[in-house]
């Protein structure tokens, strides 16, 4: 409990400025776009949409972020700022068709 | 899974000594069975409840509500094991005394036998809430699927099960106060682990900063799909590309926690 009033306290809520938009779709378990191209060094809000009617999850390691997005469903999810690179993600239901890559540029 | 089996073990020991010591000091009280068996059941089905109720309010939060619901819940998590590791060591024998002393009262006619169906339950719901709640943690934090953690909690039961009556018929000597120490130690990297997943999800919600994105990158000495990786990321809260706060929740909690257990054992009164 200490830590958290603490850390809450000392740390400012996050930045009010508009933040970058980038989308994804997931239709069939696959994303499009499977390369995603977003600038490097900014704040990222990441909206995904789930067209199948069953559950997924958006994961990466790379990016260190995973959240389920309900099917027919959609999610926001905050990414970066990143480095130059590039950093794959796939959905953790549908791992082998469900894959794509950020790329920070 | 090993992080799963190793909560349900230890707070069913926990519920499984207390039965064990009701047990033991009721020997050959009549109808004591029904009254023990009545008690862990009602725990369980508040234990259920609990489970139940915790996992409609995470279908029921959208967007950002997610990561909230899971940081706050992974916060209680990391308070209650906090509070448990802190408290646990110097109270853990005067539950054991107060519990004997709850069953000669029961054995000499001085409480009505439902004292002790109760006393059971709020143990076992108390423990089995727990327990839930700290799977729930688990499987917000990811890394283990619904089928390994349903192994390591079904493995920690039966481990803790067959424990207690281990006690209980006192064909094993457990050396209980090492037995703690080691298991304390390991709910400690767990707490301050649940704490830096407890961060990573408010950064993802975009409700704290993240500081550093990530503060290191240990993937290629120890990815965090190899087995060791796992495990750590399982029980230590190990992370190859931590941000910044992840690794400050989980200093302050580790830190915080561990004055706590220290703070409170300069408190215990020495008995030999
Ligand atoms: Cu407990």
């Amino acid at each position: 409990m200490k830590a958290l009033v603490f850390a809450c306290l000392m740390l400012p809520v996050a930045a009010i400025a508009a933040d970058l938009e980038a989308s994804l779709t997931i239709r069939n378990h696959q994303f499009s776009p499977a390369e995603l191209k977003v600038p490097a060094g900014k704040k990222i809000k990441l909206i995904v949409q789930n067209q199948d009617p069953t559950p997924e999850e958006f994961e990466s390691h790379e990016l260190n972020r995973e959240k389920v997005i309900a099917g027919n469903g959609k999610a926001t999810i905050y990414i970066g700022p990143l480095q130059p690179g590039k950093y794959p993600f796939f959905g953790e239901f549908n791992e082998k068709t469900a894959r794509g890559v950020v790329i920070a540029e | 899974m090993f992080g799963a089996a190793l909560i349900v073990f230890r707070e069913s020991l926990e519920a499984a000594l207390l039965i064990s010591i009701v047990a033991a000091a009721t020997r050959g009280l009549s109808r004591r069975n029904f009254w023990i068996a009545v008690g862990i059941a009602a725990g369980l089905a508040g234990s259920l409840v609990v489970a139940g109720l915790t996992e409609r309010i995470a279908e029921l939060a959208e967007g950002s509500g997610q990561e909230l619901f899971n940081a706050a819940v992974l916060g209680i998590a990391v308070v209650m094991l906090g509070w448990h590791n802190i408290w646990m060591a110097r109270h853990g024998r005067e539950m054991a005394a107060q519990a004997k002393s709850v069953g000669h009262a029961v054995k000499s006619g001085q409480r009505e036998m439902s004292a002790l169906a109760i006393l059971i339950a709020i143990a076992v719901l108390r423990e089995g809430s727990e327990t839930a709640l700290f799977l729930y943690g688990l499987a917000a934090g990811g890394g283990s699927s619904h089928a390994s953690m349903l192994g390591g909690g079904l493995t920690g039961l039966v481990a803790g099960v067959v424990a207690g009556w281990a006690l209980y018929s006192g064909l094993a000597r457990i050396p209980l106060r090492h037995f703690f120490t080691v298991t304390s130690g390991l709910i400690l990297l767990l707490a301050a682990g649940l704490a830096g997943q407890m961060a990573r999800f408010l950064v993802q919600g975009d409700i704290v900063r993240p500081l550093a994105t990530p503060l290191w990158d240990s993937s290629s000495l120890l990815p965090m799909d190899s087995v060791i990786g796992n495990v750590l990321h399982l029980v230590a809260g190990y992370d190859a590309r931590p941000s910044g706060m992840q690794v400050l929740f989980y200093v302050l909690t580790f830190l915080i926690i561990l004055a706590g257990m220290r703070w409170s054992r300069t408190l215990t009164p020495r008995t030999a």
